[in-house]
């Protein structure tokens, strides 16, 4: 886990589901080919409805047509994102977009676990509505040792819930780490 | 201390007298289930993380059951049960459930049950969140990502957070317009839909114990749809009788200690409850069906794993016997069993299968179907503005396909009566 994250925030609304974060229809693809898990990256965060693109515009895809590769360092969303499906490609597609934080003010509890156990996004909480403070295209910095997040475009600065319980899975990189040091597998 | 049915069970199987929530424990796994959409990526976590020689745990403890992306000519979807047939055979694996052949089951929640894998007492993970179905026969179950079910695959076991228990009572005599569906869709409403984030929605009541194991599945199966880890009920003699007519495996059921500390606990007098809809876009978004009566439909949907089973088809069958749909209405049986009792039952000297052929219905192969979208040629799948009304469990944007669609979600028998309207109908209307 680095301890410095910089770069452009993606901002959502609440309970954004799986299906929302990579609809089904694209779930036919391989995780593990090259060719096909980018398509992963490229069709990530598609299913929000028009409008909710990237608040408060609405209109900005999180990745452009064509690329594979997003602009956003950063997901911010309100309460219960992931929501649905168990679909680990939910979490993996925002990481193979390029991502590697969400901060949300709640999670649905199969996208945390997914996000922690394969060490793809790191899912911090928060009690403050950043959705209402953080626009889509702000520059911040999170530094994921203390929580501090700076909004650097506006200056604002906020404190993050602590990690807790799974940030030594964070620390190991993934579950399957984590279970070695635990004496559970070779 | 006094512990919960869930408690007890992940006790129980973690080598301990006790367990208390919040802690995290490592546990053993009995069962561990996979599908076509989730198991190839499973797979390549499996070979990366053990080694491509590596061998399953325990391969009489492994139930491979494609369901999702079947009826289908893209070719992703296709290679994908490649890859799950190539393992099976690699592994020599006795549960893979194989497609184009007469062993091919359907939805897995269903074909779970169908085959005797939902044995009280035990603990079952599976690689889709409502896994949680299963908890209708005692046991804990709950969905999960490829990765902690590629852990599983190598080691048989998995770390869990202890959830604290929801419990919902329901007294009274179900009156015979209402369903499960009715139930569990007013248990999200008043709790919202992460009302029940990390904790046991367990069920309870006279109310519960009389119904089916088809309809109390219908119960545990949305327990996601609230958030929560997992949905369970206590076995009793129907569960018993059930588990023992379809596997000689045994088991060791569990129950929880008078004096169990609950989370929350809510009473329902089910003789007092309404006919219900979850409208767009929410399952929480709740309304009395009378609320939103004379809502204009285009299209009908009865399938999936919580209104596909049989008894979902035989009370919508009783609305629709005689009748005609009035709008598109795909029928979709969760397994290759409930297809054939469909063939099989009858009503008024004809097959359940012609009753929804002669009202007009058209009829699809046992899968999951068009409950989440899927490939663009997946039967019943919405590609415009639909406006539907399904015994499915999510109604989330673009969940059947389009997100300018608007799905609303309700029993058999409100979706049966709505279908033979056009328009959202109270089943109160149309049952004699």
């Amino acid at each position: 886990m680095k301890d410095i994250i910089t770069g452009k925030a993606y901002v959502v609304g609440d309970s954004i589901d799986t299906d929302q974060i990579i609809p089904a229809i694209h779930l036919v693809y391989s995780m593990t080919v090259p060719e096909e898990r980018q398509f992963y990256g490229r069709y990530a965060l598609c299913g929000l409805p028009d409008g909710q693109q990237g608040i408060p515009e609405g209109n900005v895809p999180f990745t452009a047509p064509d690329k594979y590769k997003s602009d956003f360092t950063f997901v911010i969303a309100g309460t219960n994102f992931g929501c649905g499906s168990s679909r680990e490609h939910a979490p993996f597609a925002l990481q193979e977009a390029g991502s590697e934080v969400v901060i949300a003010e709640s999670y649905a509890r199969i996208f945390y676990r997914n996000a922690v156990d394969g060490g793809f996004v790191i899912p911090f909480e928060t009690r403050v509505r950043l959705i209402d403070q953080i626009k889509t295209g702000d520059e911040l910095t999170l530094d994921t040792k203390t929580g501090i997040l700076i909004n650097v475009t506006s200056g604002i600065e906020f404190l993050l819930d602590p990690l807790g319980d799974v940030a030594e899975i964070l620390k190991c990189g993934n579950v399957f780490e984590y279970a070695r040091r635990a004496g559970l597998m070779a | 201390m006094a512990q919960t049915i869930t408690q007890k069970i992940l006790a129980q199987h973690s080598g301990r007298a006790r367990v208390t929530p919040g802690e995290n424990i490592w546990i053993d796994v009995d069962i561990l289930m996979t599908h076509d959409v989730c198991g190839p990526p499973t797979i390549g976590i499996f070979k990366r993380e053990f080694g491509e020689s590596a061998k399953v745990w325990d391969k009489d403890k492994l139930v491979i059951l494609p369901d999702h992306y079947i009826f289908t000519e893209d070719p992703h979807a296709r290679r994908n049960i490649e890859i799950l047939r190539e393992f099976a055979k690699e592994h020599d694996l006795p549960h893979y459930f194989d497609v184009g052949t007469s062993r091919y089951k359907g939805v897995c929640h269903i074909a779970l049950a169908e085959e005797g894998f939902n044995r009280p007492g035990n603990v079952l993970f599976g690689t889709d969140s409502h896994t949680c179905t299963s908890g209708a026969f005692g046991l804990f179950s709950t969905g999960v990502g490829n990765t902690d079910a590629a852990l599983i695959m190598g080691t048989g076991k998995i770390w869990v957070k202890v959830p604290e228990t929801m419990r919902f009572v329901f007294e009274g005599d179900l009156p015979p317009y209402l369903m499960a569906k009715d139930l569990i869709l007013s248990v999200i409403g008043d709790i919202g839909f992460e009302g029940g984030t990390y904790k046991t929605l367990e069920f309870d009541g006279k109310a519960v114990f009389d119904l089916s194991m088809e309809e109390r599945m219908t119960l545990t199966n949305m327990a996601i749809e609230a958030g929560g880890k997992n949905g369970i009920i206590a076995p009793d003699e129907k569960t018993f009788e059930y588990v023992r007519a379809r596997t000689d495996h045994g088991f060791d059921p569990v129950y929880g200690d008078a004096g169990a500390t609950f989370f929350s606990e809510r009473v329902y007098d089910v003789s007092k409850m309404e006919p219900v809809v979850a409208k767009p876009h929410r399952p929480d978004n709740l309304a009395n069906v009378s609320e939103v009566a004379g809502t204009k439909l285009d299209r009908a949907y009865i399938g999936s794993c919580t209104g596909g089973k049989i008894e979902d088809f035989m009370a919508a069958a009783s609305i629709l016997e005689g009748n005609e749909v009035r709008i598109d209405t795909f029928v979709v049986p969760a397994s290759s069993e409930v297809t054939r009792q469909l063939r099989e039952r009858t009503m008024n000297g004809k097959t359940i299968w012609q009753v929804f052929l002669d009202a007009g219905c058209k009829m699809g192969h046992a899968s999951c179907g068009a409950c989440l979208g899927g490939p663009v040629d997946t039967f019943g799948r919405t590609h415009g503005t639909e406006v539907v009304i399904s015994t499915t469990n999510r109604n989330f944007p673009g969940r059947m396909g389009s997100k300018q669609a608007a799905v609303y979600l309700a029993s058999p028998l409100t979706v049966a009566a709505s279908a033979i309207h056009g328009t959202i109908t109270d089943p109160r209307e149309v049952l004699v």
